[in-house]
């Protein structure tokens, strides 16, 4: 200790660049084990296309698939069903689907690449619960003016046969279209858009 | 014999010099005012369910398995086969619920009796802060079993985070490890819920006593015993109102843990679900991804702040709002010592408004918790017959949830424009002898 001059400027910034370069392998240290979070490789892999067959739905059935986890509502719409949708436009939040929560080939009055067959994630765009399936155009308990559609169990939000949200309740946006295509008259692949697929 | 046990006294003494003086600093010299009342056994119940917690939850890591295909039957394992399996488990989710009912008093003490403001500033900061940790231990504690419910509370919860706009639906994927709640979400939140949060818990509540003891306890009277006479019978430079902790406070402590594991022994031998409060009877089907529970809700003691999220609407494409109305329920409360300008502490002297409103305020909590658990869809087709549910009940909850809100406001338009009317505070506490 000879020196007894201390240059405090040269202790200054020497503390301050160890702090940095400190602070900068700590945060490159976190990295990996934020990043370990992500969705692994297995679960990726797991949300591959599904493919089915739709011979087996009648009229105004639902069938629910499973992908990548996520229930997939298929619905054979009825006529009535159909004619019903221009109808519901004033009580709908997004009636023309203007919100993207649908691949563009989707986005038309029934939501759909056929008007008759409804493809879409079944999940509520409030919290993410399965809504239920109210199809028929009949008085329902929730309401007695129903005029088909789906009610969700958790915190009341209603959407009409394609999907769209009504007005005055919890959830904000119309239920998500995934990407799917007609493989055939009578198959249907989701997770594949028809230009991929084409 | 006493001989041996004062030599190793002293021979630990000599190598732990630290031990002593703390020990006495926190027990036996440590000053407490003497006029506690009932109030004041929560906080030491909160520390004795802790400890139950943590020792009930070690036995229960032995045998659960945190795997999505085998927690439900690892659970049920414990229940059936387990010897004694039962009784850990129950301890454990009737502690869980305990802790909440002990916690909650615990604050609603604070508020009463002004137990936040200066110079306790600080112990109101990290008891908020245990409060937070607690809510997300406990959450993550009761996805564990892997019930439908569990999974759907998981589903809930974890998409509330997924309201935020931009980031949302990938820090949704992030907290989940998937597209769904699955064995990576069950796996990270066994670790979080055994290790990490529970590390943390127990080093705030050190902090939460350290800086309580720095300060000095509060007391119904709200008075400083700091600032008060000095001098009492152990300690002449000590405050004259004040008692040691050990062993004064510790034997009536005892009591009140008396009287607590009596009830507590209730509900775990005769009613461990306590009607669907405490474990709720959906819990008790596998979690089922592509099956909603008819009516999705959490365990009582979050449905105060689940019922503000269900009352506020969308609007502008976004269901934030709501989730951002009960992350500032929860917000508001640590602001308190900031928001109350008032200078006299104890509800004993203060005006009539503070009185009526904290009355309010627990209604509120009341009223928003019936929300949150379905109450209030059971009742009210039920006292009201065929009315439109959906309206009054918005209209109730909403209400609750303005004077919810509105407590705060008041308070701090109350005691900031000096409309606060109050009595004379003692300059001692009014029991001393």
């Amino acid at each position: 200790m000879a020196n007894e001059v201390v240059d405090h400027g040269r202790r200054r910034f020497l503390t301050a660049t160890t702090a940095v370069v400190g602070g900068i392998g700590v945060v490159s240290a976190a990295v990996p084990f934020i990043k370990s979070w992500e969705p692994s490789a297995r679960a990726k892999a797991a949300g591959a296309p599904v493919t089915q067959s739709l011979k087996k739905i009648e009229k105004g059935q639902q069938l629910i698939v499973a992908w990548r986890s996520l229930p997939v509502f298929i619905v054979n719409r009825t006529p009535a069903q159909l004619a019903q949708l221009p109808k519901e436009d004033p009580l709908l939040v997004d009636p023309k689907s203007e919100v993207e929560q649908q691949p563009k080939y989707a986005q038309n009055e029934t939501r759909s690449i056929k008007p008759e067959w409804l493809v879409m994630v079944g999940i509520c765009t409030h919290l993410g619960c399965v809504p239920d399936f109210y199809g028929e155009i009949k008085p329902e308990p929730f309401d007695p003016n129903w005029k088909g559609g789906y009610y969700c169990p958790c915190h009341h939000s209603r959407y009409d046969i394609a999907g769209r949200v009504y007005k005055n309740v919890p959830a904000p946006k119309n239920m998500q279209v995934p990407p799917y295509h007609f493989v055939d008259d009578t198959t249907v692949q989701i997770g594949v858009d028809p230009k991929e697929a084409g | 014999m006493a001989n041996v046990f004062s030599n190793i006294g002293d021979w630990v003494n000599e190598r732990a010099p630290g031990m002593m003086p703390m020990y006495r600093a926190h027990m036996t010299e440590y000053y407490a005012p003497k006029n506690f009342n009932l109030w004041y056994y929560f906080g030491s119940l909160a520390l004795l369910v802790l400890v139950n917690q943590i020792v009930t939850g070690i036995f229960l890591t032995m045998n659960y398995t945190p795997s999505a295909a085998g927690a439900f039957d690892s659970v049920q394992y414990i229940m059936r086969d387990v010897e004694w399996g039962w009784l850990i488990r129950y301890m454990h989710s009737t502690g869980a619920s305990l802790f909440f009912v002990v916690v909650f008093l615990h604050m609603f003490r604070g508020l009463m009796y002004g137990s936040y403001k200066k110079p306790r500033e600080l112990v109101w900061l990290l008891g908020m802060m245990i409060f937070l940790v607690l809510m997300a231990e406990a959450f993550m504690g009761y996805v564990l079993p892997w019930g439908n419910m569990s999974f759907w509370g998981a589903k809930v919860i974890i998409s509330l985070f997924g309201t935020l706009p931009y980031i949302g639906s990938g820090l949704e994927q992030w907290i989940m490890g998937d597209f769904l709640p699955g064995d990576a979400t069950l796996n990270r939140f066994f670790a979080l819920h055994v290790i990490a949060l529970p590390l943390v818990l127990l080093l705030l509540v050190v902090l939460h006593i350290a800086a309580l003891h720095e300060v000095g306890s509060n007391n119904p009277d709200g008075v400083e015993i700091k600032k008060g006479p000095k001098g009492n019978r152990w300690d002449a430079l000590k405050p004259a109102d004040g008692i040691p902790f050990h062993p004064y406070y510790t034997v009536k402590d005892l009591v009140g843990v008396g009287f607590f594991l009596l009830i507590a022994a209730f509900i775990i031998f005769f009613a461990p679900t306590f009607g669907g409060w405490f474990l709720e009877h959906d819990n008790a089907i596998p979690a089922n991804n592509l099956l909603t529970p008819p009516e999705i809700k959490p365990v009582w003691y979050f449905t105060p702040f689940y019922a503000i999220v269900r009352m506020i609407p969308s609007f502008l494409g976004s269901a934030v709002w709501g989730v951002l109305a009960m992350f500032s329920a929860i917000a508001v409360l640590f602001a308190m010592p900031w928001l109350d300008r008032g200078k006299v502490k104890s509800i004993r002297y203060r005006g009539t408004g503070y009185k009526v409103a904290l009355t309010v305020f627990v209604l509120s909590f009341f009223g928003l918790g019936a929300v949150g658990a379905g109450v209030t869809a059971e009742v009210i087709p039920a006292w009201f017959g065929n009315v439109d549910l959906t309206f009054w009940e918005n209209l109730f909850g909403r209400l609750m949830t303005l004077l919810y809100f509105g407590f705060f406001v008041f308070l701090w338009a109350y005691t900031y424009f000096g409309w606060e009317t109050t009595k004379p505070v003692p300059d001692r506490v009014t029991t001393h002898d």
